[in-house]
């Protein structure tokens, strides 16, 4: 185990490259390209420490607030190291796309550096009180970057997507307070551990009578509202659409990451039990936030807001995952195979599609600044023609999220239909619904959008030029990547799933 | 019973009427063509000698008094509550005497200073009477000279309006405790104080327990007067108002601690004479019986000092916060003191922890209101009245002066550190230590709600001095020898609201040899 | 040596006091020195007594007769809330630099309300806590009176009065706790030992508890609060709400829950859930939470708002000290300190940098000013400080309101449910007061976007860059690590609740 400790380093690394942006103004934009790079490579050498075994590994662990059994305990395992990926990942895109931002564009990178901070903190951390911190703490940049540099109706969008994520956090304060006073810990893996072996139910029972599924539901909200969980998801549209497009692109590629971690990381392995016993429910939230998303996306004109929605879908996938593993499993193998699967699944989905959609907001984004800002499906038309590396791009992006196989979107709900299909048919038959009607969506945008007679207008419309190919090829390049050799990414993350779902219990 | 004896436990009284009649001599006599100002300042100087005199001839009294001849009853007392008492009149006395100076009031300065060292004289009889006719002798001597200090300022008719009701007043309420006291001799047969105290206990008593009461009722009626306790209380406002500074501040210092000593002895005397019939077995044995269940004098004075010093507290709280004129201000709120005081009055203790949380009080009370009285006619004399509007931004227009009456008003509403508030709290925990019950209690938090009243209209009076701009912007200047007295005044209520101990340990000093 | 800062405080307010009148730089700096002087005295005491109990100061008798001493003595309870006063004293003279009416009277009255302050924190007797408990009354009254604004005089009034009659009451029990127990002393350890009867406790705690808890912004006596906070200027409201409400919430732990802990006992019969003087007092600090919160979504002024946060914050700190645990007295002196930096900081944004320079509160006109464009330093401010307020992990709030929370589990859990409904309406008026005063959403029209346009506000002065930079520090480093106060707390919280202050 190296002595250096990378996970403080990775999350301190972006703070300091938010205070050194405030001041430097113009070159700000410099100076985040250069911290994101970094925080990649990071991140890439912390993929490569990880434990063969799967558990939870570069953990760091100091006393902080001994009389409320907080410590300062960071680690990582597969899941983890991922989403750091994803989110450094999906950061660099972010700054990458924002290369016009005419008001205070130190502020606005500052931000957008302190919101990568707030996401690798959420990802590494393993007590309550220091992730909680960092859960919280984003919605602020997030809130100033919508509130700030939005669209017209960005007010409203901005405030409510910080009300309905602070309600959330409360419930989920409040129930985690009730298993602190249960427990005395606040730490994620004894909290497991205590979970796995059946004592933490005892123990809240014993302290607060029959309040367990309660407290499930408390945590169950904090996360549905952020995920987003129909019928919770109201807030998503709006601050998708109304957040400049580099800002979506985190919202989107991160933020959302957050809730499916917290779900993964908290909910299921100490409510295992209770989230089985409202299993049904669950999925048909999940199944409806699929197929509602995809019809949505289906009926909208604005691109942004389409693709708003179909994020809505593609997370919906990663819900349906998660509650069809938690079934009682009776030691049948075929169970634990698909819930493997699922999880699998579950996990590559997460950074597929983070990183799929944040390249699609980065398109649009290219398209806005071509257009003066329209991004309506009616208002193009035959892009191909004038711009055909640039449709071709992100005709691929787009084919990656419909879920064309060789693409990275194809893995990731391919290993969850694996998964979901012997623990619930039913949930997964109707979610199909959801794949073919995301099919349809994303062929219409192609086909309005890049095909058919060119607008006199468009005629002129500019490809890309050297330095977005630069930026976006890489990104590209890796779509197929993942597409084509998905174990790069399986075999670390593998053995996390079956190391978590050995210690699950439901 | 010889002069020789009456002189030795008089020699303070002696002191003071040679002081005033020196005064008369001088004035009149030597000093009628010299200018205003000469004859003030020597008859202050005679005047305030003769203080210190009555102050220094004290230790040479005869110790425990002067008896009956073949008794051991007292006649009058010397040492212990009287001592206190009496120094206190004479320090007090000498600073009202300070304040004549500098006042035009008046041309007839040694009459002045005379009447007031012979309304003296009164108070300190008062403060060691024992028998019934000296206690009304002393309470006339000092009233009448009272009257005619309030009337001294000729040119103002408030001041002879006042005087006249004063005297009005005055005389029917000592006609009322005459006829009391009279009542109490017919009961027992005696005018000795703890004789009567005693034989109020007799069988023979018993029968005509209404006549007691009535008696009772007569003598709170008079000594209520006094003190200016609701509901005789009406003449206290216009007086304080319409009497010339000095003497309205001699009348609200040295006038109560007399009567209020006065009713320490009554109390005092009763509550002795209840030892020393209980150890007779006489009272446990009545209140087996079918007899009334309270005799003596104790229950039914308690009770009536209870529900004089309630009326008293809340009326004079609440009829104060109406007020815009601060000199009645200053009259409602005495009528107030004089309730809490009198709460100790009716819880009284067998020690003497009563009597010096009572002298402690009305000394420093007096004290502050004089102080008090000093720097209200200060500003008076230069703005022509004492309406609130009077004092509109004197922290600007004089400075030391706003100082002082913020220290001074601060007391009076028991604010610490000053010793206004360590006086409220000592009365109160003497109350509360001679009786625990529920009824005191309740009374102690009526007293302490009052209180908390009371600071609203001090307040008021402070937020003209301190925040509110001045209708003029013309300076207040008061004599040097004013200011200095006012001065020291503040300091003392400081000094001995932060170091209470002081004067406790000197009060206690008095007792020591008894 | 704790014992410097009351003393160099009066001091200071007397040589204020006597200072000719028109050197308004002369009386600035002297108030800055000697509020910077008890600052660092305050910080040393801290600093070496941390690890120790109690430690007493000074005890001498002060009369004798009675039993009264002159007890100085600081916990670790004492030793946080005096150096939260110290930081309030620094602050509040740096943002009252620009006072030029009557300024040495100011600054006397404002070091005079510190010095009583500081009293209030350090006693240990109880007649010397009352003393120093009603001294810190009287500057109030001037300081807002003369110093204030909206119907300064009617609140000057209210506070005085108020606060006098809360402390009346505070007397009446001084008094009979005084002769109940025996009439021997009036030291604070040894009035908890003296067992005083339990029928004595059951009504003498309640009566301390509201009379303290009116100082403490205790629903329904909180009425002064607003109206006073608004009233004052800004130095005085930073105290006020920072520091003065705390002496209150203070003399609930150390008075009433310390002297008479049996008066928190069950009644032994019940009435819709209430047993017991605790549960009675619980409620009342929940709807306190709420109705604070509420109150304060519905205002206009600005001022208003967070004069109404203030007692719904108040609201929390009572709460974590009626439950009775270990975490949530802790998390309630905790609170103290927390709110007390955070609520200065929002009345020194509020009174200081923004209605000095606007000259309105009213939200709906500070909405058309664009402030979030004109003055980006108070905006950005307020947003740190609204976030510290609402509770966001990282900052001290947090903490004090997670352990208030957990003790209230611990007691009932409906308390819990109820605050956190309080925390979420805490957002609900935070938002709405951020977004209307300095993020509006109405577009600039083309006339009025260039900044030229605009008059130019007075620049932001040293003192109040550095004022503030000073309170968040605090509630900064506090949030991330909250063990250098709890450090101190948790000892003297564990001893209080042992019960007979050993």
């Amino acid at each position: 185990m190296n002595s250096l400790p990378l996970l403080t380093i990775i999350t301190l690394l972006p703070v300091i490259g938010a205070v050194i942006a405030v001041f430097t103004g113009r070159h700000s934009r410099a100076v985040a390209q250069v911290t994101g790079i970094l925080s990649l490579l990071l991140s890439l050498l912390i993929w490569i420490r990880l434990p063969a075994d799967g558990s939870i590994g570069l953990q760091e662990l100091h006393q902080w607030v001994p009389s409320l059994g907080v410590q300062y305990h960071l680690g990582v395992d597969g899941l983890g190291a991922l989403m750091l990926i994803l989110s450094a990942l999906v950061s660099l895109m972010s700054i990458d796309a924002a290369h016009r931002v005419r008001h205070e564009p130190g502020l606005f990178f500052a931000l957008v550096l302190l919101l990568e901070a707030g996401l690798f903190g959420t990802f590494t951390a393993l007590n309550f009180f220091h992730w909680f911190i960092f859960w919280e703490l984003s919605l602020i940049p997030a809130f100033f970057l919508i509130k700030l540099w939005g669209g017209p109706r960005r007010g409203p969008a901005a405030t409510q997507f910080f009300v309905y994520t602070m309600v959330g956090s409360v419930a989920l304060l409040l129930s985690f307070l009730a298993v602190y006073h249960a427990t005395g810990s606040m730490d994620f893996i004894d909290l497991a551990a205590m979970a796995a072996s059946g004592s933490l139910e005892h123990r809240v029972f014993a302290s607060l009578g029959p309040v367990m599924m309660w407290l499930a539901v408390g945590v169950l909200a904090g996360f549905a509202v952020k995920v987003p969980l129909a019928p919770f998801h109201t807030w998503l549209p709006a601050a998708y659409s109304e957040a400049p497009s580099p800002v979506t692109m985190l919202l989107t590629g991160g933020m959302s990451k957050m809730g499916v971690y917290g779900l993964l990381r908290i909910a299921l392995p100490l409510f295992g039990p209770q989230i089985a016993a409202i299993r049904t429910p669950l999925l048909v939230l999940a199944v409806i936030t699929i197929v509602m998303g995809a019809w949505a996306a289906a009926a909208q004109k604005d691109l942004k807001r389409v693709f708003a929605y179909s994020s809505v879908n593609h997370l919906g996938y990663c819900l349906l995952g998660i509650f069809a593993i938690a079934v009682h499993a009776g030691g049948n193998v075929a169970d634990s195979v698909s819930q493997a699967a699922a999880l699998n699944g579950v996990i590559l989905q997460m950074f597929n599609h983070g990183l799929t959609a944040a390249a699609i907001f980065w398109f649009i984004s290219m398209i806005q600044f071509r257009s003066a800002g329209l991004r309506g499906i009616d208002n193009f038309g035959g892009l191909r023609q004038p711009a055909p590396v640039f449709a071709g791009l992100m005709g691929i992006t787009l084919f990656s999220s419909l879920g064309l196989p060789g693409l990275n979107g194809f893995v990731g709900e391919f290993l969850i239909f694996r998964g979901v299909f012997p623990l619930s048919w039913v949930a997964a038959s109707v979610s199909v619904l959801g794949l073919l009607v995301t099919a349809a969506v994303i062929l219409t945008v192609i086909l309005k959008v890049f095909t058919g007679p060119v607008p006199q207008r468009w005629a002129e419309f500019p490809d890309l030029h050297g330095g977005e190919r630069l930026g976006v090829a890489p990104v590209i390049g890796l779509m197929f990547l993942l597409g084509l050799l998905p174990q790069i990414v399986i075999e670390r993350v593998n053995p996390t799933v079956q190391y978590l779902l050995a210690h699950w219990r439901f | 019973m010889n002069y020789a004896d009456l002189f030795r436990v008089t020699l303070s009284e002696t002191a003071l009427d040679i002081a005033a009649l020196l005064v008369l001599v001088v004035d009149l006599g030597f000093l009628r063509k010299a200018a205003l100002q000469i004859r003030v300042f020597s008859a202050v100087l005679i005047g305030v000698f003769g203080c210190a005199a009555a102050v220094a001839v004290m230790p040479f009294q005869a110790e425990g008094g002067l008896s009956y001849p073949g008794s051991t009853d007292l006649l009058l007392a010397t040492g212990g509550y009287t001592a206190i008492a009496q120094v206190g009149i004479l320090m007090l006395t000498v600073l009202t005497l300070f304040f004549l100076v500098g006042s035009d009031f008046t041309k007839h300065v040694g009459e002045f200073v005379s009447v007031t060292l012979m309304a003296a004289t009164g108070g300190l009889l008062i403060c060691s009477a024992q028998d019934l006719l000296v206690i009304f002798v002393g309470l006339e001597l000092l009233s009448l000279g009272l009257y005619v200090l309030t009337a001294f300022a000729k040119r103002s008719g408030k001041s002879a309006e006042s005087a006249m009701k004063y005297y009005l007043f005055g005389g029917m309420s000592a006609a009322f405790l005459l006829f009391g006291f009279s009542y109490l001799y017919g009961l027992t047969g005696s005018t000795n104080l703890h004789e009567i105290m005693r034989g109020l206990f007799a069988p023979a008593v018993l029968n005509s327990t209404p006549l007691l009461y009535v008696a009772l009722v007569m003598i709170a009626a008079g000594l209520g007067f006094k003190v200016a306790a609701v509901p005789f209380h009406l003449w206290a406002p216009d007086t304080y108002q319409g009497a010339p500074a000095p003497a309205a501040a001699f009348i609200a210092s040295v006038s109560k601690v007399a009567s209020f000593a006065l009713l320490i002895g009554i109390s005092a005397a009763a509550l002795h004479a209840m030892d020393q019939v209980h150890g007779a077995g006489l009272v446990t044995a009545t209140l087996s019986g079918d007899a009334p269940r309270f005799m003596g004098f104790h229950w039914g004075w308690s009770t009536l000092m209870a529900i004089l010093a309630v009326a008293s507290m809340v009326f004079g709280n609440l009829a104060a916060l109406a007020q815009d004129s601060v000199r009645r201000l200053l009259a409602y709120s005495a009528i107030a003191h004089a309730g809490y005081i009198l709460l100790a009055i009716a819880y009284f203790s067998r020690s003497n922890v009563s009597a010096n949380a009572i002298l402690y009080y009305i000394l420093t009370y007096g004290l502050t209101i004089i102080g008090a009285f000093g720097a209200v006619s200060v500003v008076e004399r230069v703005n022509g009245s004492d309406r609130m509007d009077a004092f509109l931004g004197l922290y600007k227009r004089n400075g030391l002066l706003a100082g002082i009456l913020l220290v001074l008003f601060l007391s009076l509403a028991g604010i610490p550190p000053l010793v206004g508030f360590w006086a409220k709290f000592n009365l109160f925990a003497a109350v509360l230590q001679v009786n625990r019950g529920a009824t005191p209690f309740t009374l102690v938090a009526i007293a302490v709600a009052m209180s908390a009243v009371s600071l609203y209209y001090y307040l008021q009076v402070l937020k003209r001095v301190f925040v509110m701009p001045p209708s003029n912007a013309t300076s207040v200047k008061g004599s040097p020898l004013a200011m200095g007295v006012l001065a020291l005044i503040t300091i003392a209520v400081i000094a001995l609201g932060c170091l209470p101990g002081l004067m406790q340990s000197w009060m206690a000093s008095f007792y020591a040899g008894m | 040596m704790l014992a410097w800062t009351i003393y160099i405080s009066f001091a200071g307010a007397l040589m204020l006091a006597l200072l000719p009148k028109g050197n308004a730089a002369l009386a600035r700096a002297i108030a800055l020195v000697v509020a910077a002087a008890g600052f660092a005295i305050a910080i040393a005491g801290f600093a070496s007594g941390a690890g120790q109990g109690r430690v007493t100061i000074i005890d001498v008798p002060w009369v004798p007769m009675m039993g009264i001493h002159y007890t100085l003595a600081a916990d670790g309870i004492s030793r946080v809330l005096v150096l939260l006063t110290g930081l309030a004293a620094v602050s509040g003279v740096l943002f009252s630099w620009n006072i030029e009416f009557r300024t040495n009277e100011f600054f006397a009255f404002f070091l005079a309300l510190i010095g009583g302050v500081y009293g209030v924190f350090l006693s240990f007797d109880l007649f010397l806590l009352f003393v120093f408990y009603e001294i810190a009354i009287v500057p109030k009254y001037f300081l807002i009176a003369i110093w204030g604004s909206t119907r300064r005089e009617y609140a000057a009034m209210k506070l005085a009065l108020y606060s006098f009659v809360g402390s009346a009451m505070v007397l009446v029990v001084l008094l009979a706790a005084y002769a109940s127990s025996g009439s021997h002393s009036t030291g604070l350890v040894s009035l908890a030992n003296a067992n005083l009867p339990v029928s004595f406790q059951m009504w003498a705690f309640p009566v301390a508890f509201i009379g303290f808890g009116i100082l403490a912004g205790l629903w329904p006596f909180h009425t002064w609060a607003p109206t006073g906070h608004v009233a004052a200027p800004t130095a005085a409201s930073m105290l006020l709400a920072g520091v003065v409400m705390k002496l209150g919430a203070y003399g609930c732990l150390r008075v009433a829950i310390g002297l008479f802990p049996h008066g928190l006992d069950p009644w032994g019969w019940s009435f819709w859930g209430i047993g017991s003087w605790r549960d009675v007092f619980a409620l009342l600090a929940v709807i306190g939470i709420i109705y604070g919160a509420l109150v304060a979504l519905a205002q206009t002024d600005f001022k208003f708002v967070i004069g109404y946060s203030s007692v719904s914050h108040m609201g929390f700190v009572l709460l974590g000290l009626v439950t009775l645990t270990q975490v949530g007295v802790d998390g309630a002196v905790l609170q103290m300190f927390s709110h007390g930096v955070i609520a200065g900081l929002l009345f020194a944004i509020v009174g200081r940098i923004v209605y000095e320079r606007t000259h309105t509160r009213q939200l709906g006109e500070l909405e058309g000013m664009y402030l979030g464009r004109r003055l980006p330093f108070a905006a950005w401010a307020f947003v740190i400080a609204g976030m510290a307020s609402m509770g966001l992990p990282g900052f001290s709030g947090f903490v004090a309101e997670l352990q208030v929370l957990i003790g209230a589990w611990i007691a009932k859990p409906w308390w819990t449910a109820a605050s956190g409904v309080g925390i979420v309406i805490g957002v609900a008026y935070t938002w709405r007061a951020l977004q209307k005063a300095f993020f509006t959403d109405r577009l600039p029209r083309p006339d009025e976007h260039p900044k030229e346009g605009w008059p130019k506000f007075d620049p932001i002065t040293w003192p109040e860059i550095t004022a503030t930079c000073l309170l968040f520090g605090a509630t900064l480093i506090v949030g991330i690590y909250p063990s250098i106060l709890l450090n101190s707390i948790e000892p003297a919280v564990k001893a209080l609740l042992a019960g007979g202050m050993q």
